[in-house]
C-alpha cells in the first residue's frame, strides 16, 4: 500500500464517500440479501410449530443424510484428485506439464449438468450414491487443483531445498513444509465445492440422486408455492450460511507470506522415474473421465441427433436470447458493484466491510431458493414483474454479485487514491480524474467482472427455470427440457455451443489460477 | 518560485493529534529537508501543504497567497501550483513515461515532444525513455520521471515524500545527486521529507525537525549537527558521545578528562555531547593524566571505521578514525578530545541510543 492513502478527514471531497455511492451500495446489499431475508420472514411468520413440523420429519433427515454424505465423499474425492495432480503439474518431472494444467482446468467449461447428461446418457445406471460421486467429482475438482496449483507455485522453493539439507525425504518434505503452506488454499477449495454443490441442482435431477435443492424443486413443481419448499431452502440455506461462516474464518488467516525479498527461485521438479509412467496414466484417466467422456458423448449425440432433430434457426434464436440476457445481466451487476466494491477499498472501514459482507452472504444463497424467493415475492408484493425479464436479471445479480464485485474491488486496489492526489495536484478537476485517471485503470477490473457474470449467466439453469418468462428459452433451459424428455439428440447442439462459450472463462481461469470462481 | 510559509498549523485524526502548532518558513529557491522519525507527523504535514487534507487550524501560504486556514474555503489541490512527488514515485501506471510527464501541461503541450524531451534532459535521463511504460523503468529512474511530472507545470512549490527510501544505497546516491541537479537548474522551491539523517544533511539548504508534531529547530545543516537545540535533536542527526559531567568556568569534567564547552551552561552537573569523530587516539604512555580505554570492537567501513572503546570507569564510547591506522581489538589506547563539547542541562530526559549510520 502506498503512503498517500492514508483515510483522510477531507475524502468526501474527493469522489470517496460520498451519500449517493454509500446509499447505492446499500441499495445493492438489500437486493442481495432479498432471497434470504424472505426465507428468515417465511420461517418467523410460520411460528416456531409450524417451522417444526415441517423441517422434523423422516423425509428431510434423508434428504439431510443424501446431502452430507454426497457433500463429503465429493470434498474428500476432489481433495485427493486436485492435490495428487497439482502437485503432478506444479512439482514433478512429468512431461507436458503445461498441457496437463490446461487439461485439468478444462472440465469447467462443461457445466455440472451436461457433464452429467453426457454420462447418464451413456451409462443409464448412473443414477446412485456412487454415480453422483463419480460424476460432480469430476465436475468439481479443478475448484480445488486451480488453487492448489496456484498455492504450490507461490511456495517458495528455498524453504523445500532447507527441508532436504536438514535431511528430509521428498515425502517428509512434502508432509511437513509443503502441506502446511497448503493448508489454507486446499481447505478454501474444498469449501468452494461443498458450497456450489449445495447448490447443484441440474446435475443431481438429471442422476435422479435426491437431495435438497431437487426436493425444493419437486415440491415447488408439485404445490407451487407450498411452506414444505421453503423450509426445506431455510435448511439448504442455513447449511450454505454454516459453510461461508467458516470460510470467511479461513480467509481471516490466510496464507502464509513469503518473508524474503526478491524473485523465488523456480522449484526443481521431483524426478518420477520409474513413477512417471503410472503417474502419466492416472492424469489421463482424470482427463479422460473429466473431458473426454462429456466431449465424446456430446459428440456422439450431436452426430445421432444431426440427421432428425437438429433445428438450427431454434438454436439460433435461443443462442441469440442467451447472449442478450447475459450481456445485459453483466452490465447490470457490474455497475451493481461498483460502489460496493469502491467502498470496499476507498472508504475502508465498518460500514463498508458490512455492504460488502451482506452482499457475499446472500450471493451464496442457491440459485434454486433464489428462484423461489423471487417467484413468491413478485407474485405477491409486485404482480405486474411476476415472469418478466427484470426479475430474471434481479436473479443473475443475486447470484453472480460477488464475482463482478471481487474483480471491481482489486481493480480500485491497483488503483489507490495516491494517483488521485498527484493528478489533482497537477492541476485536473475532479472530472478530468475520473476520465483521465480512475476509469482508465479501473476498465480491466471491470471488463474482467463483466466477463465473469456473462459467462456464469450463459450456463445458468436453475434460477432460470424457475423465473424466466413463459417463452423465452436460453440455451440451459432448450437443453434442459429437451434432456429431460429423454430427448439427449436434440439437447446435444445447446450443450455444445454452452460448452463453446464457456471455454474463454476457463481459459482465463488457467491463467489467473489465484482467483476463484467465487470471492 | 514562490516560498512557502507555514503558521501555527495543527491536524488531528480523531482524537490523535499529529501536528500540534507547526510554524515553517521555506524561502523562495531553496531546499527545506522536513526531518524526523516515522509518526512525527512529516508526511501529514506535507499533505496540508499540497492540499490533500485540511488543516483543523493554522494556515499555509505559498507566496503571498494563503491557500488554507485563511477566512476563505481552502483552495483545493489541483489551483496550488504545488508540485508533489510520492514515495514510490507514483507515476500511473496507464501512461507511458511521456504521458506522464505531460501530465499537468494544457492539452497543446503535452503534444509538444520538445517539452517532454527538455524536461527529461532536466532530471538527467535519456529522451529514449520517453515511450517506455512506468513498470519497464528501474526505481531511480520512475523517482525521476515523477520529478519532472511534477515540475512541468512550472509550480510554485515541489513537495518530494520520501522519494529515496525505496531505492537501495547506490542508486539512491546517484538518484539524489539528479534531484539535486535538477531542483537546482528549475529554481524550485522544494520542501523534501526524510527520515534519514544524511540526506537531510546533504541535500538541504535548511533543515526543519519534527518530533511529535511539533516543530524542534529549523536552522541550516552544519548549524543542526553543530549546535542541536537539545540531546534528542543531537543523537537523531549524528551519531553521538553523551557524558556526564561537571561544568565549571568554561570546561566541563567528564570521564574523558577536562574538556572545554559550549553552551549556554555556566556550572554544576551537566550532560555534555561529543562526537566521535572527536575522539582521537594513540598509543598509551606519552603524557601524565591521560585517559587510557580499551578497544572493543573495531567496525571497519573503508573510507573510515568505528572504534567501541571501554573508558576505566566502564563508560562505552565511540570514536570515529579514518580509516588508515586502526588500532587492535583488545588494544589500550590513550583518548584525547579535539575540539569542545556542547553541555546540555543534566535532567533533560532520556535520551535515545547512539544512532548507528548506514
Amino acid at each position: 500500500m502506498v503512503r498517500g492513502s492514508r483515510p483522510s478527514a477531507s475524502t468526501g471531497r474527493r469522489l470517496g464517500r460520498s451519500p449517493v455511492t454509500v446509499a447505492l451500495a446499500v441499495a445493492v446489499a438489500a437486493l442481495a440479501l432479498l432471497p434470504l431475508g424472505y426465507i428468515t420472514w417465511y420461517s418467523v411468520d410460520l411460528g416456531w410449530d409450524g417451522v417444526r413440523e415441517l423441517v422434523l420429519r423422516p423425509r428431510v433427515g434423508e434428504l439431510l443424510w443424501n446431502t452430507v454424505r454426497l457433500v463429503a465423499g465429493t470434498v474428500v474425492c476432489c481433495a485427493v484428485l486436485g492435490l495428487g495432480a497439482a502437485w503432478l503439474v506444479e512439482r514433478s518431472s512429468i512431461p507436458g506439464r503445461r498441457i496437463w494444467h490446461v487439461l485439468l482446468v478444462a472440465p469447467l467449461a462443461v457445466p455440472a449438468f451436461v457433464n452429467s447428461y453426457a454420462w447418464i446418457s451413456l451409462l443409464p445406471g448412473l443414477d446412485t450414491y456412487a454415480g453422483a460421486l463419480l460424476v460432480v467429482t469430476l465436475s468439481y475438482f479443478p475448484f480445488v487443483y486451480l488453487p492448489l496449483a496456484a498455492s504450490f507455485r507461490g511456495l517458495d522453493p528455498a524453504l523445500e531445498d532447507t527441508a532436504r539439507g536438514l535431511g528430509l525425504s521428498t515425502w517428509a518434505v512434502f508432509l511437513r513444509v509443503q502441506l502446511p503452506q497448503l493448508r489454507v488454499a486446499l481447505l478454501g477449495g474444498s469449501l468452494l465445492v461443498a458450497l456450489h454443490l449445495l447448490a447443484e441442482f441440474g446435475a443431481l435431477q438429471m442422476l435422479r440422486y435426491p437431495t435438497f435443492t431437487t426436493a425444493i424443486y419437486d415440491q415447488y413443481r408439485a404445490t407451487f408455492n407450498g411452506p414444505g419448499a421453503t423450509m426445506l431452502a431455510g435448511v439448504l440455506v442455513l447449511l450454505c450460511l454454516l459453510l461461508l461462516l467458516a470460510e470467511i474464518r479461513l480467509r481471516g488467516q490466510r496464507g502464509y507470506a513469503r518473508a524474503a525479498r526478491g524473485a523465488p527461485r523456480p522449484p526443481r521438479p521431483v524426478d518420477l522415474r520409474r513413477l512417471t509412467l503410472p503417474a502419466l496414466g492416472g492424469l489421463a484417466v482424470l482427463v479422460g473421465l473429466s473431458l473426454a467422456v462429456p466431449l465424446g458423448s456430446l459428440g456422439y449425440w450431436v452426430a445421432r441427433g444431426a440427421g432428425t432433430a437438429l433445428d438450427g434457426s431454434a438454436l439460433l434464436t435461443t443462442t441469440g436470447t442467451t447472449l442478450g440476457l447475459a450481456a445485459v445481466a453483466a452490465v447490470l451487476t457490474t455497475a451493481m458493484a461498483l460502489p460496493t466494491g469502491w467502498l470496499a477499498v476507498r472508504a475502508r472501514g465498518r460500514t463498508s466491510t458490512l455492504l460488502e459482507r451482506s452482499t457475499y452472504v446472500g450471493s451464496s444463497v442457491p440459485g434454486i431458493v433464489v428462484g423461489l424467493a423471487l417467484v413468491t415475492l413478485s407474485i405477491r408484493v409486485t404482480p405486474w414483474l411476476y415472469q418478466t425479464v427484470p426479475v430474471l436479471l434481479a436473479a443473475y445479480a443475486i447470484l453472480f454479485l460477488p464475482r463482478a464485485i471481487v474483480t471491481v474491488r482489486s481493480a480500485v486496489e491497483q488503483s489507490p487514491a495516491l494517483y488521485d492526489d498527484v493528478a489533482a495536484s497537477l492541476g485536473a478537476s475532479a472530472p478530468d480524474r475520473l476520465r483521465r485517471v480512475t476509469l482508465p485503470l479501473l476498465a480491466p477490473g471491470i471488463g474482467a467482472g463483466a466477463a465473469l457474470v456473462f459467462l456464469a449467466v450463459v450456463t445458468e439453469l436453475t434460477a432460470t427455470l424457475l423465473l424466466a418468462p413463459t417463452g423465452t428459452t436460453t440455451l440451459a433451459t432448450a437443453f434442459w427440457s429437451a434432456s429431460s424428455a429423454l430427448d439427449y439428440g436434440a439437447a446435444a447442439p445447446y450443450a455444445v455451443v454452452m460448452v463453446l462459450l464457456s471455454a474463454p472463462a476457463t481459459v482465463l481461469l488457467s491463467r489467473d489460477a489465484r482467483r476463484g470462481l467465487t470471492p | 518560485m514562490s516560498s512557502l510559509t507555514v503558521t501555527a498549523l495543527t491536524k488531528a485524526f480523531g482524537a490523535t493529534p499529529v501536528l500540534r502548532g507547526v510554524d515553517l518558513h521555506v524561502p523562495a529557491g531553496t531546499l527545506t529537508a522536513l526531518l524526523g522519525p516515522s509518526g512525527c507527523g512529516k508526511t501529514t504535514l506535507l499533505r496540508l501543504v499540497a492540499g490533500f487534507d485540511d488543516p483543523d487550524s493554522g494556515t499555509v501560504a505559498v507566496g503571498d497567497r494563503v491557500v488554507a486556514g485563511g477566512p476563505a474555503r481552502g483552495v483545493p489541490a489541483r489551483r496550488r501550483g504545488v508540485g508533489f512527488v510520492p514515495q514510490e514515485g507514483g507515476l500511473f501506471p496507464h501512461l507511458t513515461v511521456a504521458g506522464n510527464i505531460g501530465f499537468g501541461l494544457p492539452r497543446q503541450e503535452r503534444r509538444d515532444g520538445g517539452r517532454i524531451r527538455a524536461l527529461l534532459e532536466l532530471v538527467g535521463l535519456d529522451v529514449a525513455l520517453a515511450t517506455r511504460s512506468p513498470h519497464q523503468l528501474s526505481g531511480g529512474q520512475q523517482q525521476r520521471v515523477a520529478l519532472a511530472r511534477a515540475l512541468a507545470p512550472a509550480p510554485s512549490l515541489v513537495l518530494l515524500d520520501e522519494p529515496f527510501s525505496s531505492l537501495d544505497a547506490a542508486l539512491r546516491e546517484e538518484t539524489r545527486a539528479a534531484v539535486s541537479t535538477a531542483l537546482q537548474a528549475a529554481g524550485a522551491t522544494a520542501v523534501l521529507v526524510t527520515h534519514d539523517q544524511a540526506e537531510a544533511l546533504s541535500m538541504a539548504d535548511q533543515v526543519a525537525v519534527l518530533r511529535d508534531g511539533q516543530l524542534v529547530q529549523l536552522t541550516d545543516p552544519q548549524t543542526l549537527y553543530r549546535s542541536p537545540q537539545d540531546l534528542d535533536v543531537a543523537t537523531f542527526v549524528g551519531e553521538a558521545v553523551v557524558l556526564q559531567a561537571d561544568l565549571s568556568e568554561g570546561t566541563a569534567r567528564c570521564a574523558l578528562g577536562t574538556v572545554p564547552v559550549d553552551g549556554p551552561l555556566v556550572g554544576g552537573p551537566a550532560r555534555v555531547l561529543l562526537r566521535p569523530e572527536q575522539l582521537r587516539l594513540s598509543a598509551p604512555g606519552a603524557a601524565p593524566g591521560e585517559i587510557l580505554a580499551r578497544v572493543g570492537a573495531v567496525d571497519f567501513y573503508g573510507h573510515d571505521a568505528r572504534i567501541a572503546l571501554t573508558l576505566p570507569d566502564g563508560t562505552a564510547v565511540t570514536s570515529r578514525l579514518d580509516g588508515a591506522e586502526l588500532p587492535a581489538v583488545g588494544a589500550r589506547v590513550a583518548v584525547t578530545v579535539r575540539g569542545s563539547a556542547l553541555a546540555f542541562p543534566a535532567s533533560a530526559g532520556t535520551v535515545r541510543p547512539t544512532s548507528v549510520p548506514a
